[in-house]
């Protein structure tokens, strides 16, 4: 029987449960901040003092690897880049990195879908082209320039395949046969296939089997790839989810603010992760999802 | 004369810039490329504008790749990138300078060269940020004949000057100086060598037509995905909610 093959999803109490199977030392495969992060799971995940995660941006990181990383869960990340968008530099991150106390494989954004979407297809690289003169090049441990060879002097570079210990992502809905509704974030699709193990919250159960949907099931991550759901109301906070709630942008600015030193980030922590009497409904959404 | 933002004079160099490409795309965190691209819209319909940044009626179904492999088959005209550095050469650094860590590259290595073209925009002009050379290649401003590259530079915009990227010389010509700035000022703040004429041409400032524009349909648009830029240069009127 394949280790990953998946029947049955299992349905978790909450996101804490959620953090509990997420085992220290794992490779998560994370979205940017502007597609359905699990933050009530990232938050679990400092509540449960993870270590030495491996955080892989797809592309891209935002709050939830500052997060992570102030918090001194991780041990490395490969990423595109991490960033709070208009709110500027990611503060623990950048902290982390100027005293290089966190190891950093920096990636471009399509090398990084292409080594997802080399696992998905279940060989071992894939080949792209541009890049090549960019000193990402030399640094990353798993590109390599090879010749095409179906043509003379046409030089290409190969992304290995990437192999993610976890997915964990946020959906609007979870159905009772454990697929998963993403709607057009499909780079959670890619996740979640790419893999070992695929962790979603949820905004609201969805009764019945979306799949059997012609509309929604496009939206849809099939159950086949989904380990186990946990319900986790507006878990995306502070970020969005697009129609339900917005990006809380003040309280980004909030966070970026605080978290410039250390002891503010000590203090965010201490009001937003650690107090779990959530602040959220408090903090409506301050623009459009 | 017409009194302006200088970041509406700078989307007016934008959308001169994207001339008559058919289809321009707009990473995170480039609202003044942005607010260009849709007052270009306003002379010519028909310009595909697919903003990244853009939180509903986002232009991907495909999630975030699909900008990668549209550029990858030529379908995107005109791109931007920035830099914590740019040098002489066109070189971005994205990554990391005089010990500062910045968020890293995101798309630039890819797209710098599968995009027909690359407008540089950079507000600061700098000699920290216009350097002589990189410490370190985000993206290569140039490749060697053997690396099948489908675009690169174009131009590097700044707060001070626009600069014509000289393909077969690899270096920068200074086109014209914005108002507030002179030929003197700018080569006192560029730590890279270029060429220039003997009379450096004045950047056109905005007609009161195009200042219309901006602060009236094309300040709504950018307000409802960039709203601090939008609260920053025209004020809480352009807010989503005041309207």
């Amino acid at each position: 029987m394949s280790a990953l093959a998946s029947n049955t999803t299992r349905f978790l109490a909450d996101a804490d449960a959620l953090a509990r199977e997420i085992a220290d030392g794992a490779s998560i495969g994370l979205p940017p901040d502007y597609s359905l992060v699990a933050m009530d799971v990232v938050r679990a995940l400092v509540r449960r003092k993870a270590k030495d995660l491996k955080l892989i941006g797809v592309p891209q990181l935002g709050l939830c690897a500052d997060l992570l990383i102030g918090a001194g869960c991780v041990r490395e990340i490969e990423t595109s880049a991490v960033t709070l968008g208009e709110a500027g530099l990611a503060p623990r991150f950048t902290a982390a990195a100027e005293t290089k106390s966190l190891r950093i494989i920096d990636a471009t954004c399509p090398m990084v879908h292409s080594g997802l979407q080399a696992t998905e297809k279940g060989v071992p690289f894939m080949p792209m082209r541009g890049v090549l003169g960019s000193d990402l090049v030399g640094r990353h441990p798993d590109w390599k320039t090879i010749d095409n060879p179906f043509a003379e002097g046409d030089p290409l570079l190969l992304a290995k395949a990437i192999v993610p210990d976890v997915a964990l992502f946020h959906a609007r809905w979870a159905d009772e046969a454990g697929n998963v509704w993403v709607g057009r974030r499909k780079e959670l699709a890619t996740i979640a296939h790419a893999s070992k193990a695929c962790y979603v919250t949820y905004e609201e159960l969805y009764k019945g089997d979306m799949l059997e949907d012609e509309l929604l099931a496009p939206g849809c991550i099939s159950s086949v790839y989904v380990s186990a759901v946990a319900p986790a109301p507006r878990g995306a906070w502070p970020l969005g989810v697009p129609l339900v709630y917005g990006i809380d942008d003040a309280h980004l600015l909030r966070y970026a603010q605080m978290a410039k030193s250390d002891a503010g980030f000590r203090q965010y922590l201490q009001e937003f992760v650690w107090n779990a009497t959530t602040p959220k409904s408090s903090s409506p959404a301050s623009s459009r999802a | 004369m017409e009194r302006y933002h200088p970041e509406e004079l700078l989307a007016c160099v934008i959308a001169r810039l994207i001339g008559d490409a058919r289809h321009v795309a707009i990473g995170a965190a480039s609202p003044i490329p942005a607010t260009g691209a849709f007052l270009l819209k306003h002379k010519v319909p028909a310009l595909r504008i697919s903003l990244l940044a853009r939180r509903v009626g986002n232009p991907f179904t495909e999630g975030s790749r699909e900008l990668f492999d549209l550029a990858g088959q030529g379908r995107i005209d005109v791109f931007f990138l920035g830099g914590a550095q740019i040098d002489g050469a066109a070189n971005i650094n994205l990554v990391e300078a005089e010990g500062r860590r910045f968020p890293g590259s995101f798309g630039s290595a890819y797209m710098y060269f599968s995009a027909g073209k690359t407008i540089l925009f950079r507000e600061e002009h700098s000699p920290r940020v216009l350097v002589k050379k990189v410490e370190f290649v985000s993206a290569p401003g140039w490749s060697p004949p053997e690396v099948q590259r489908r675009g690169g530079p174009a131009a590097l915009l700044t707060s001070k000057a626009l600069f014509r990227w000289q393909k077969e010389e690899r270096r920068f010509l200074l086109e014209s100086v914005h108002p507030g700035s002179s030929a003197a000022d700018v080569r006192a703040n560029t730590g890279f060598a270029y060429d220039a004429p003997a009379q450096v041409p004045a950047t056109p400032v905005p007609s009161a037509a195009e200042i219309g524009l901006l602060r009236g349909p094309v300040a709504q648009v950018i307000a409802e995905n960039y709203p601090a830029f939008a609260r920053k240069v025209w004020g809480a009127a352009s807010s989503p909610q005041a309207t």
